[in-house]
């Protein structure tokens, strides 16, 4: 059926190099959580990159994607694409939300009104 | 209906020639290669949906991270990191005897995937009853979601900050123990047909999708360990 | 007129006694089927009395606009509580239960696995669980009509959604159940077509119309599984206040926005790229051409598809959306027209030269590329920042999605109606009933909504219930332009079902169709086809019997 090395014993190896492999990350994680490293946005994305390190090696071992059909893998890139463009789109507004006010919406500058001799210039 | 012990003797490499035997073929698919390459695909196509369910969960709760960055560190204080790293153990020891139990499935090993599929279902019951018993120690001290979120002594006064925080840690954590307890059904499920040598390597397709399923269980416990007990 | 395929497999059986449709009876026979057909028949039905309650509440909207006192016959009708419901209720009804599961649920189920030479969808089971969910939603969402009365609009905004009193709760519900529905067509279409496809059938082989309900299914499957967490986050808000998107608590009422219009943007293309998958089918057909640019109109498909998940921030354009996310979305949306417009020069490309016939689903054809040019060009006002903040709630944008939904998606859906339906019930209808409700279509629809893109540029505003008395005279143009779709829609009902009993019996192939669906009888067998097809030929190849023909 799927394309695997039909040899148990070896794919038993490798499920468990895939479990000891997911441990030490594990530990590795909760070890980086008690390190300040700057900024907590940092922290998070440390904590993060490992996470999706996690779980890249559960979906390609675990779930087989290394050996399965290529449209199964597509399906599951395909998913964790378009979460990122739900959230890359959202976090643009959200993040861009205070630098960009429209200039009629921000207090009028006393500096300018001080000087209405630069006014005409406009 | 099931498969005679004969027919799992000569099981090999799956489908290869004489599937009109196989009880478990459906009409509309040619071969049985072909219906479990079909069911496979169809598992993967569900598991994206549960990805972007979960992912509009996270998104919501990144962005009210962004809004409390202070009351969310103060707030997972609250979690204890033993429970969390615990579980995370818990669950990829399942996943680890999870994917044995597919391959034990795949080569007719009946007693192993047995004792494979009981292992796992352990590792759940595991996980729920850590889950309970964090569950209960924020119950008796209040830290709730939503209106019945009562405890008393921190944040900052009129800032919704903590409650935010456990109504995510609920909401989010409670959908995937509804996946966790889901599984464990299908788990038994599994194991009442493999009881019944239902299974063999020509068809062992539903432990094959349980599998998968099980594995994105995990893969979302991943995220949720280091986004909420491992702020810092 | 004279069949194209040269299968061994039409003509050749008499018409056998038992099909699809009395292999076996009873209603149970039919609740508990697991064939595709039945099920897409149940679907059918049910999408068109969905069709015919959201239909009146349009009638009913139309009705209370006839004239800014409301009154009829000199009597005050309607209050204007009343009104926002019918609004609503017309959206919701639409949007949910009648166009998003219109053609993936009813014809691409029946057509679909025929198309591919598949003896059903990948996963019959879920098909079936798919319609009984759409039922309960349905019940649902009827069912919190009756009870109380939802006056959010179909979008269900905050902050009014979460204080507004009525059974938005179940109402929100609903539209989750359906969601799930929804996926479960999805997903049983990308796994038919990638697994099921008949022996020598490769991707380029396939029939247009299987390239847009795959490019559609894409989408069902990718967008709305987080219309579904936003619609259960909203009713966690309505019930317990999380503060997500409630100002007061801290939240963001534009998030849910956001949210929403992830998947509400792309569920615009779940709406029109099974419309423009039908066009795809009758274009050749009554031109007896072949395809021009048939790559070119798959691909358009799937950018379609993909195009429609960056844009959406175009509906937030005065939402209070950042302006750098107004200025990437605008830009973005711009990206839409060129799909379309490579699928329009392609049809147009497609009819020149050919031997036009025009039988009733090709009147709907024509009535498509007429009708989506409009709703497709009057787009292109509202992906421009400028003018889109003149525009915004306005008739125009009423006027702009009716083109696009309504005179694009259900008129093609009526075109692919009449075109399958000698496949579908075995009989022919009256073409002469059937011109004349299409024809009758064009002219109510454009009396209709031809006339709200004046309103709209002169500033009316949408759902308002009272309007300015200059406003009146094309107000009521328009009110008489709906009276007339109804006129319309009802001849084409009882024409088709009065084919039902009265209809001539129909042959395997009755349009000359080169697509496999044709190849079986009409209507198929329960298990599709005498024996398992092959593909002999690329879809839409007409060539050697023009020369003979002519």
């Amino acid at each position: 059926m799927s394309t695997h090395a039909h040899d148990p014993k070896k794919e038993t190896r490798i499920y468990v190099a895939t479990l000891v492999t997911l441990l030490i990350l594990t530990l590795i994680t909760v070890g980086a959580s008690y390190i300040q490293f700057g900024s907590s946005t940092a922290n998070v994305v440390i904590a993060l990159t490992i996470a999706t390190i996690k779980a890249i090696v559960v979906a390609l071992f675990f779930m087989h994607l290394l050996y399965d059909k290529p449209v199964n893998a597509l399906a599951a890139v395909a998913g964790f694409l378009f979460l990122g463009i739900l959230l890359l789109f959202t976090l643009l507004d959200i993040g861009s939300r205070d630098g960009l006010e429209p200039q009629n919406l921000r207090a009028p500058d006393p500096a300018a009104a001080a000087a209405p001799a630069a006014a005409p210039k406009e | 209906m099931s498969t005679t012990p004969a027919d799992l003797q000569h099981g090999g490499h799956g489908a290869d020639g004489h599937d009109e035997h196989n009880a478990y073929h459906q009409h509309h698919f040619a071969t049985m290669e072909q219906q479990f390459d079909t069911s496979k695909l169809g598992m993967w196509l569900f598991l994206v949906t549960e990805v972007l369910t979960f992912g509009g969960l996270f998104a919501g709760f990144g962005i009210l991270q962004g809004r409390y960055p202070q009351e969310f560190i103060e707030a997972h204080e609250h979690l204890q990191r033993l429970y969390g790293a615990t579980n995370t153990v818990v669950l990829l020891v399942s996943s680890f005897t999870m994917v044995m139990a597919v391959l034990a499935a795949r080569t007719n090993q009946k007693k192993k995937l047995l004792v494979y599929l009981a292992l796992t279902i352990l590792c759940a019951c595991i996980f729920m009853c850590i889950k309970y018993v964090e569950y209960s120690h924020k119950y008796h001290e209040g830290l709730l979601p939503f209106q019945w979120y009562s405890h008393e002594g921190d944040g900052i006064p009129g800032s919704h900050g903590y409650q935010a925080f456990f109504s995510f840690y609920f909401m989010m954590t409670g959908l995937h123990g509804i996946h966790v307890l889901t599984g464990i059904g299908f788990l038994s499920w599994l194991m009442v047909r493999a009881s019944r040598d239902e299974f063999s390597s020509t068809y062992y397709t539903p432990v094959d999708l349980v599998g998968l399923f099980w594995h994105l269980v995990d893969l979302v416990w991943i995220y949720l360990f280091p986004l909420y007990y491992l702020i810092s | 007129m004279e069949h194209t395929l040269t299968s061994a497999h039409t003509g050749e059986h008499p018409r056998p006694e038992k099909n699809y449709l009395n292999e076996t009876t009873g209603i149970w026979s039919w609740m508990s089927t697991l064939d595709h057909k039945r099920i897409g028949v149940m679907y059918l039905v049910g999408i068109l009395t969905a069709f015919m309650i959201g239909g009146t509440f349009a009638l009913l909207v139309r009705l209370a606009l006839l004239n800014p006192q409301h009154t009829l016959f000199g009597k005050v009708w309607v209050t204007a509580e009343m009104y926002n419901r019918f609004f609503t209720l017309h959206g919701v009804v639409m949007v949910f239960l009648f166009i998003i599961p219109s053609i993936p649920g009813s014809l691409t189920n029946v057509i679909l696995p025929l198309m591919l030479g598949a003896k059903d969808v990948a996963f019959p089971r879920l098909n079936l669980m798919s319609f009984y969910l759409w039922v309960v939603g349905a019940i649902m969402g009827v069912t919190s009509m009756i009870v109380g009365a939802v006056d959010t609009g179909w979008t269900f905004y905050t902050p009014y959604s979460t204080s507004t009193d009525g059974t938005v709760s179940l109402m929100v519900m609903a539209a989750f159940v359906l969601g799930f529905s929804s996926i479960l067509t999805g997903l049983n279409f990308i796994a038919t077509v990638h697994k099921l496809r008949a022996p020598g059938m490769g991707w380029f082989d396939m029939p247009l119309f299987v390239w847009g309900m795959y490019s559609t299914a894409v989408i069902q499957i990718l967008a709305t599984p987080v219309l579904a967490i936003t619609l259960v986050l909203l009713a966690i808000e309505r019930s317990f206040g999380i503060g997500i998107f409630d100002a007061r608590l801290g939240g963001d009422p534009v998030l849910f926005q956001h949210f929403f219009w992830f998947y509400s943007h792309p569920a615009v293309y779940i709406m029109i790229l099974p419309g423009m998958a039908i066009i795809s089918e009758l274009i050749p057909t009554f031109c007896r051409k072949t395809m021009f640019g048939y790559r070119a109109i798959a691909y358009s498909s799937v950018s379609l598809a993909l195009v429609s998940f960056i844009v959406w921030g175009h509906h937030m354009f005065v939402a209070g959306q950042s302006q750098l996310a107004n200025v990437v979305f605008s830009a973005l949306t711009f990206l839409v027209a060129i799909p379309s417009g490579v699928k329009v020069f392609n049809w147009l490309s497609t009819m020149y030269k050919g031997n036009i016939s025009f039988e009733t689903p090709m009147v709907y054809a024509l009535s498509f590329l007429f009708l989506f040019a409009i709703g497709g060009l009057t787009g292109i006002f509202f992906a421009t920042l400028s003018v889109d903040i003149h525009l915004t709630d306005t008739y125009f944008v009423v006027a702009h999605f009716h083109y696009v939904m309504m005179g694009s998606t259900v008129i093609a859906f009526f075109g692919g109606l009449h075109y399958w339906w000698p496949k579908i019930t075995g009989r022919m209808y009256n073409e002469f009933w059937g011109r004349l409700g299409a024809v009758l279509v064009f002219i109510g629809f454009n009396m209709t909504f031809g006339s709200q893109f004046i309103m709209g540029s002169q500033g009316m505003p949408r759902r308002y219930f009272n309007y300015l008395d200059q406003f009146q005279p094309i107000h009521a143009f328009s009110t008489y332009g709906s009276w007339v779709l109804g006129v319309a829609f009802l001849i084409t009902a009882i024409n088709l079902l009065a084919s039902l009993k009265t209809g001539a019996l129909a042959p395997p192939n009755p349009w000359g169709g080169t697509t496999m669906e044709w190849m079986t009888d009409s209507p198929p067998i329960m298990h599709n086809f005498h024996d398992q097809p092959v593909l002999e030929r690329e879809p839409y190849d007409y060539r050697p019997k023009r020369v003979t023909h002519v």
